[in-house]
């Protein structure tokens, strides 16, 4: 369904790679970043990340309903009364949600039931809402796809870094699969990686390496 | 009673929102800069907590469920909604998010000018729905779904204002340059959370 519609706007809008559309995708990598920039979809970011499985399903189910999302709302945007364009949205957001949780229930169940409630708060995940008020509402349908994949890969290049140290650290595997096993080690997994405390300290970590590198700084 | 109690308690320390599910983060980060505000944004919380928690369990119970229809005829004992969970609970949410905003509106212009902002926010605060949804999968009856609502909305508060009073602080110290703001508050996001791991296995 989603690539069906992500066809059709595909063949609308021919210079749909020129440098401002790039930079719809290359933008939300780095400097504009929705985790360690925007501050936005945090919550799902901590709480999915134990290991990299999930991390990556949830990575892939957040940039269908952001960018599927973002098309929809592109084009009902100069329809949609403004007083009532939350409920809009949420509408719109949360019948794509329901669309991927019962697609992930019906082919990776196990993920499914290890995502628990996060498949569905993805209907309330900042990063949604956040890109349909600052650029779908005011954009063409081509460039609010790409800023919906742009935002979903930037979402998921944390999410996986952030889930490679904690699957890695926590229990010496990734993907299941156990290096240190592998490689002849002996690793007791470290457990304070597999708790919250764990994740915030590395996501705290993750921006600090990120804006030393581009320069980013908050005053105060 | 002594019931109520022990989830009211687990609700507020051993599952609290923040630190145990990491749910409303993203409020919970941008508006914790002064202990003010983040109290008024966590009255907010524990409100709409406290109300859409026990309409959504009415809901769950008496319509999305398989067999719920059962009471309107006997024909829909095989009906079985819950797909609709998801946005029947957002729509839920939504609506009383606006309520509450229009009736404090009217009652209490005071109040209304020190949280206007926030409350349409709290309509996608990931708190409100992930309560929600976590009293699904729970054995709850009404009262206790009440207690649950209001006790995570009080964890929540505590949390916040926690962080806030912290915050308050840290602008006073000596913080890298790249760490600052974002990144310190993660990793104090993340000591606090240590703390409340000390609650872990604690009954009444």
């Amino acid at each position: 369904m989603s690539a069906a519609v992500a066809e059709v706007v595909e063949k609308k809008s021919e210079p749909l790679f020129s440098k401002k559309n790039r930079k719809l995708i290359s933008n939300p990598l780095d400097i504009d970043n929705p985790i360690t920039v925007q501050v936005l979809g945090i919550c799902s970011a901590l709480a999915v990340t134990t290991q990299m499985k999930p991390a990556l399903v949830m990575s892939v189910a957040l940039m269908v309903v952001t960018a599927s999302s973002n098309v929809i709302i592109s084009i009902m945007r100069n329809t949609i009364p403004s007083r009532i364009r939350i409920i809009v949205q949420l509408a719109v957001v949360a019948t794509w949600v329901i669309m991927v949780d019962q697609l992930l229930k019906a082919y990776v169940y196990d993920v499914w039931k290890q995502l628990s409630v996060f498949v569905g708060l993805i209907i309330t995940n900042c990063i949604v809402m956040g890109r349909l008020e600052a650029f779908a509402m005011g954009n063409k349908p081509g460039p609010s796809l790409l800023d919906g994949i742009g935002n979903g890969l930037g979402y998921g290049l944390i999410l996986l870094i952030v889930g490679f140290f904690r699957e890695l650290l926590g229990g010496g595997s990734i993907f299941g699969f156990k290096v240190f096993e592998a490689m002849g080690v002996h690793y007791t997994g470290n457990g304070l990686m597999l708790l919250p405390a764990g994740a915030c300290v590395i996501v705290g970590i993750v921006i600090w390496v990120q804006r030393s590198i581009n320069g980013h700084r908050e005053t105060h | 009673m002594e019931n109520l109690v022990s989830i009211g308690i687990r609700s507020i320390f051993v599952d609290n929102m923040i630190f145990a599910y990491f749910l409303g983060m993203c409020s919970y980060l941008a508006v914790s800069k002064k202990v003010k505000t983040a109290f008024g944004l966590g009255l907010a919380v524990v409100f709409v907590l406290g109300v859409t928690i026990p309409i959504n369990w009415l809901i769950q119970n008496y319509i999305l469920n398989q067999g719920a229809l059962s009471w309107v005829s006997a024909d829909f004992a095989s009906i079985d909604l819950s797909f609709l969970q998801f946005i029947v609970f957002i729509a839920v949410i939504a609506a009383m998010v606006q309520l509450t905003e229009m009736a404090v509106e009217k009652f209490s212009p005071a109040l209304y000018g020190s949280l206007g902002i926030f409350l349409p926010l709290i309509a996608v605060n990931c708190a409100i729905l992930g309560g929600s949804l976590f009293m699904v999968g729970r054995p709850y009856n009404l009262g206790e779904a009440t207690v649950y609502g209001l006790g995570s909305g009080i964890g929540w508060l505590l949390a916040i204002v926690a962080l806030a009073g912290v915050r308050e602080k840290m602008k006073y110290s000596n913080v890298p340059g790249p760490l600052r703001g974002l990144g310190i508050t993660f990793i104090l996001v993340g000591l606090m959370s240590l703390g409340f791991l000390s609650f872990l296995g604690f009954s009444i």
